[in-house]
């Protein structure tokens, strides 16, 4: 019974705690609650992905309503990979969160902090399980809308403005994913996707594309994708630590994911990749973003901005190797997505003990930090290095399935820009660095003490795992190509069927 | 011309869109956006009503002698989009009122001045 | 590797020691299997289908990884005598590193494909910049920012590049006799290959991506003698001859038209880099640029790609190595016994620190190449290379950069011995002393080390052997 059902207690295990906590108002044990269902959850996702990995394709309908009337879930390769990555992610950041926590939300506030946690979490899988064109679009309001909650909690007075651009942005992409979805249906009659990418190819009618064209501007502000991506650096930078290593983490991971499965699995490669150019716009503006957001987070002073912009940067790897659409240039960008969401987890996870411990994270207040914190600041450096793409961390792996792709297809250019970029991210992590190592302690560096093992523990843990994947690669790289395949290759059959 | 008056309803939808849109980025006020941001979603609650509407069918009630219905599932849809945007505006507005709390102003460019002279503040 | 965590600095020193000793007993213990043809292999993980981290010993990575340890043995003897003597900060660190940066350059010599080989190569890169910039001041970091720039920017922007395309043409990227990119893509690729291994190993200094090493001089001296006389600059050369050798194939590399180039730019590299080092008053400056001129050498063995070229090029690895080092330590000895780095200062130390100086002149004439010494040997193996490949220009530049050497580095221990010091004639001088004894056995031992080799020429001959068959039975 409950392995039958395990596709939706994935999703309801979450979202059924999430007011559980508002009722219940006790910090400590709304806290307690988070942490058991957290790990819950992971511990659903994992057993989905082994599923999947042996028996194929879960396909579930929720509440016994069968596709393509009712709500189907629907795990496969891809879904089944990002669960992991996402309730993994979540579960981590939970364990390590409660002592950063308790210097940056009020106490009175901590159920509703964990209630929306809860309530992000359980959106931002529901966007990776469902297998419903509306279902993707509830989900997505449901994790933005507590997001912007979680990020205007984080008591700093500019937390909010942050909050409420995001908000105004992330609604602006939600409705024209909306819209999108609207059209997609007003020419299907349908909202499954499995069911759509069957009936799509209703040849180069209008109003598929514009459809097309809402759902990946929409889709691309929610990713922040270069030049969308202005809301992100200054709500990653001010949100408590726990929400930006959870959004960093997770949050535009996911709306990769949206983007590769309405390009992949609804329309199929042929469509979306052929004749219109998109792949060669989307190929362009992850190169410019790249570059553009590098180069921004050199020039960053606080730690988590400079955080934030590299993500946006990361996010353009991801891009480009969608962009590809091929078997190699797919697997590099879903292992970027799963790489990342670990590396950079771990670097904010890392960014949030300096900020509990020395009170700052401005970059010229750090002298010698690496000194007094030398764990924590092992752990940033390693994942700093992994942003890098150095040879033994996770970052790597990503990076040269890239390079592969790039080259296969004869963009020597590419591969060369790629290299490129990845020398500006030198120059922002070793900025960071040569303060930390090579400077005598001074101002707040001398008085930090370590992190206490509680966030510290967790901290290293992602960060060995980026390592651990940089040389292990069956699962990430693997459980990725295995997506990739079937990504394309069922695009193929829809598009020829 | 018919074909204008028969597709009149899109009419309204692409110029509401806009006109929320417009509000969205022109205005510097947080709740004039917050407006603004209310009739662009509108604009799209009214896409998906004229989409479930089948021309010369009834309501989607099953009924003796009534054999085109209109599609009913839009309708079912746009009322999630619509509590959706309800919650949207509700989360907005409580921001609003926090950032007046926090800098007196509710002016964007004001803000931005605020935050500039005050340094990281607190 | 250990080294890591220790508090107390003899059991630290200790540790060092015994590390640098067992890693130097297990190279030599292989080095009969590989003698004798076997070419064990050892396959970590696999990372990526088809692609595996592994070891495979090979001749040229046996010499190196020969080098590497043995030197490191005397090194770490040295280090103990300069860091004690200089009462240097983070001395854990520095030693922590230090091993680090070792086994990377293990991993480096036996690694047993392209992929291996590059990521131990970045590792050295990463573990050797803390020893760099050891010393924390705005000097040390300015110079070590250079140093981690131009490397990892060479190796990423470059190398990476090249090997990633090398796996997409060619389907592999293990060390094949012969090469692997032989018939597999056209002359056009190739020489653009060429040029990005030749210029993405930035650890072989070649021109114009040269600067790092004399910036990296600002590193405390031991650091400079192991890392920037052997273990990072013959790293890189050592990746050039491997490319060569096992990636082109020698006959492969001969076939590509065009291809000459890199025996011009190494010549220039040659000749330039003498010209430089002359104009250098710091020691270390000096030998660093000598140390660039010096590697050019290699290449140009490995870039004229017939048997004497590839042997001589991996002769002059190994007596390079020594020679330089010696030089370093005497360098380093110098600093601390006498706090003297300028060259002009040292008129008459002979008198005070004659074991050093006497070292000093054995080293320079090695590297300058004057029989007895083993430099000679290798040298003559790159002329005869050369003459053979019918370059007579290539041929004169070598006995001008000779030259050039002999002008660079002779003055230095003539001014020492024979002139007399400045000022007053004894006061000054009677106040200086030797360097402390670790400094002196461990730069007596390379000392004689150099001279040493030129009997034991004939083994290593034997052992690299094998690398050069292929071009020589191609009749190269």
């Amino acid at each position: 019974m409950i392995e039958h059902n395990l596709p939706a207690l994935q999703v309801v295990i979450p979202l059924v705690a999430a007011p559980l906590c508002v009722v219940i108002r006790n910090a400590r044990a709304v806290y307690g609650m988070t942490f058991v269902v957290a790990w819950l959850t992971f511990a659903c996702a994992v057993a989905l992905f082994i599923r999947v990995a042996d028996s194929g394709d879960i396909v579930y309908a929720m509440g016994g309503w069968v596709a393509p009337w009712g709500i189907e879930y629907r795990v496969d390769q891809l879904s089944g990979f990002v669960l992991v990555l996402v309730a993994g992610m979540g579960a981590v950041v939970a364990t390590w969160a409660p002592r950063g926590l308790a210097a940056e939300v009020a106490p009175s506030k901590r159920h509703l902090f964990w209630a929306l946690y809860l309530l992000c979490l359980s959106g931002l899988l529901g966007i990776a399980i469902t297998g419903d064109l509306f279902n993707v679009f509830v989900f997505l309001e449901i994790s933005a809308l507590s997001s912007y909650g979680l990020i205007a909690l984080g008591g700093r007075r500019k937390a909010l403005p942050a909050a409420f651009r995001y908000l105004i942005m992330g609604t602006i992409g939600a409705t024209f994913i909306l819209i999108g979805i609207g059209l997609m249906y007003m020419m299907t009659g349908t909202l499954n996707m499995a069911d759509m990418a069957t009936r799509l190819p209703v040849d180069g009618h209008r109003t598929v594309l514009v459809a097309f064209a809402f759902l990946t501007v929409g889709i691309s502000l929610k990713a922040a994708l270069f030049p969308l991506h202005a809301w992100l650096p200054d709500a990653y930078a001010y949100a408590p630590s726990t929400v930006s290593a959870l959004l960093a983490a997770t949050a535009t991971k996911v709306s990769v994911y949206i983007l590769l499965r309405f390009f992949l699995s609804v329309f199929g490669a042929d469509f979306a990749f052929g004749g219109m150019g998109v792949g060669q716009i989307l190929m362009v503006l992850a190169v410019v973003g790249m570059f553009v957001a590098s180069a921004a987070a050199i020039f960053q002073g606080n730690l988590k901005r400079m955080l934030a912009y590299s993500s946006v940067a990361q996010i353009g790897y991801m891009v480009l190797g969608i962009s590809l659409a091929s078997t190699a240039g797919l697997t590099g960008g879903i292992v970027h997505l799963f790489n990342h969401g670990l590396i950079k987890g771990g670097m904010f996870m890392a960014t949030g003990c300096i900020l509990l411990r020395a009170g700052s994270v401005e970059r010229d207040e750090l002298a010698g930090i690496g000194k007094t914190m030398p764990w924590t600041m092992m752990a940033w450096t390693l994942g700093g290095l992994g942003l890098i793409g150095v040879p033994g961390t996770a970052g790597f792996v990503s990076k040269w399935y890239l390079l592969q792709a790039a080259l296969e297809q004869g963009h020597v250019w590419l591969a060369v820009l790629l290299l490129l970029s990845s020398l500006l991210a030198v120059a922002y992590v070793w900025r960071v660095v040569e303060q930390a190592y090579f400077k005598k302690p001074a101002g707040i560096g001398v008085g930090a003490r370590e992190a206490p093992l509680s966030m510290l523990l967790p901290t290293l843990v992602v960060i060995g795992l980026t390592l651990f994947f940089g040389f292990w690669t069956d699962f990430p790289a693997g459980a990725a190509g295995a997506a990739a395949e079937s990504l394309l290759g069922g695009a193929l059959m829809g598009g020829t069927s | 011309m018919s074909e204008f008056l028969g597709l009149y309803p899109y009419w309204v939808v692409i110029f509401l869109m806009m006109t929320g849109f417009y509000i969205v980025i022109s205005r510097g006020n947080l709740i004039k956006k917050v407006i603004g941001l209310n009739i662009f979603q509108s604009s799209v609650f009214l896409l998906y009503i004229s989409i479930g509407k089948v021309s010369g069918a009834t309501a989607p009630i099953t009924a003796e002698g009534f054999e085109v219905y209109g599609n009913p599932l839009p309708s079912v849809l746009i009322l999630t989009a619509i509590v959706v945007g309800v919650a949207t505006t509700s989360v907005a507005l409580a921001l609003v009122v926090r950032i007046r709390e926090a800098y007196n102003t509710i002016e964007e460019d004001e803000i931005k001045d605020e935050i500039r002279t005050q340094g990281a503040g607190p | 590797m250990v080294a890591l965590l220790r508090r107390s600095p003899n059991v630290r020193e200790t540790v060092t020691l015994a590390a640098g000793a067992g890693t130097f007993l297990t190279a030599l213990s292989l080095l009969g299997d590989v003698m004798a043809g076997i070419r064990p292999t050892f396959t970590l993980v696999e990372v990526f289908p088809g692609l595996p981290v592994q070891f495979t010993l090979e001749p040229l990575g046996m010499m190196f990884a020969l080098i590497a340890s043995g030197l490191w043995l005397v090194t770490s003897v040295y280090a103990i005598g300069y860091m004690r003597g200089h009462g240097e900060e983070n001395q854990t660190r520095f030693y922590a590193c230090f091993a680090l940066s070792i086994s990377a350059a293990m991993g480096v010599a036996l690694a047993g494909n392209m992929l291996t080989l590059f990521i131990f190569y970045e590792i050295l890169t990463l573990s050797t910049y803390p020893l760099v910039s050891h010393h924390g001041t705005p000097a040390a970091k300015k110079g070590a920012r250079t140093y981690l720039g131009v490397l990892m920017g060479t190796s990423v922007a470059f190398l990476l590049l090249a090997v990633a395309w090398t796996w997409v043409v060619a389907g592999t990227l293990d060390f094949r006799e012969g090469g692997i990119l032989a018939g597999q893509a056209g002359g056009g690729t190739l020489l653009v290959l060429l040029g990005l291994y030749a210029f993405g190993t930035g650890k072989a200094a070649l021109m114009p991506f040269h600067r790092w090493l004399p910036a990296a001089m600002v590193a405390p001296t031991p650091v400079s003698a192991l890392l920037h006389a052997v273990a990072v600059v013959k790293a890189g050369v050592f990746t050039i001859l491997k490319v060569v050798v096992y990636i082109f194939g020698a006959e492969t590399l001969r076939e590509i038209a065009g291809s000459e180039w890199l025996l011009y730019v190494a010549a220039a590299t040659m000749l330039l880099a003498s010209l430089v080092a002359m104009g250098q008053d710091n020691l270390k400056r000096r030998l660093a640029y000598s140390t660039v001129s010096q590697l050019a050498y290699v290449v140009l063995g490995a870039a004229l790609a017939n048997a004497l070229g590839l042997i001589g090029g991996g002769l002059h690895i190994l007596t390079h190595a020594f020679g330089k080092i010696t030089l370093f330590f005497c360098a380093g000895a110098i600093y601390v016994a006498a706090h003297k780095t300028e060259i002009s200062e040292m008129r008459g130390l002979g008198r005070a620190m004659p074991v050093t100086m006497t070292a000093f002149l054995i080293g320079a004439l090695s590297v300058i190449g004057i029989p007895p010494l083993a430099g000679s040997v290798s040298k003559w193996y790159l002329l005869g290379a050369t003459l053979d490949a019918g370059h007579i220009a290539l041929a004169v530049a070598l006995v001008v950069s000779t030259l050039l050497n002999v002008a660079y580095l002779v003055p230095i221990p003539i001014r020492a011995f024979f002139s007399k010091p400045e000022g007053d004639p004894a006061g000054q001088a009677g106040g200086l002393r030797e360097a402390p004894a670790w400094c002196l056995v461990a730069l007596s031992i390379t000392a004689l080390g150099c001279i040493a080799l030129l009997f034991w020429a004939d083994r290593v001959h034997q052992l690299l052997q094998p690398i050069a068959a292929p071009a020589a039975a191609a009749g190269g």
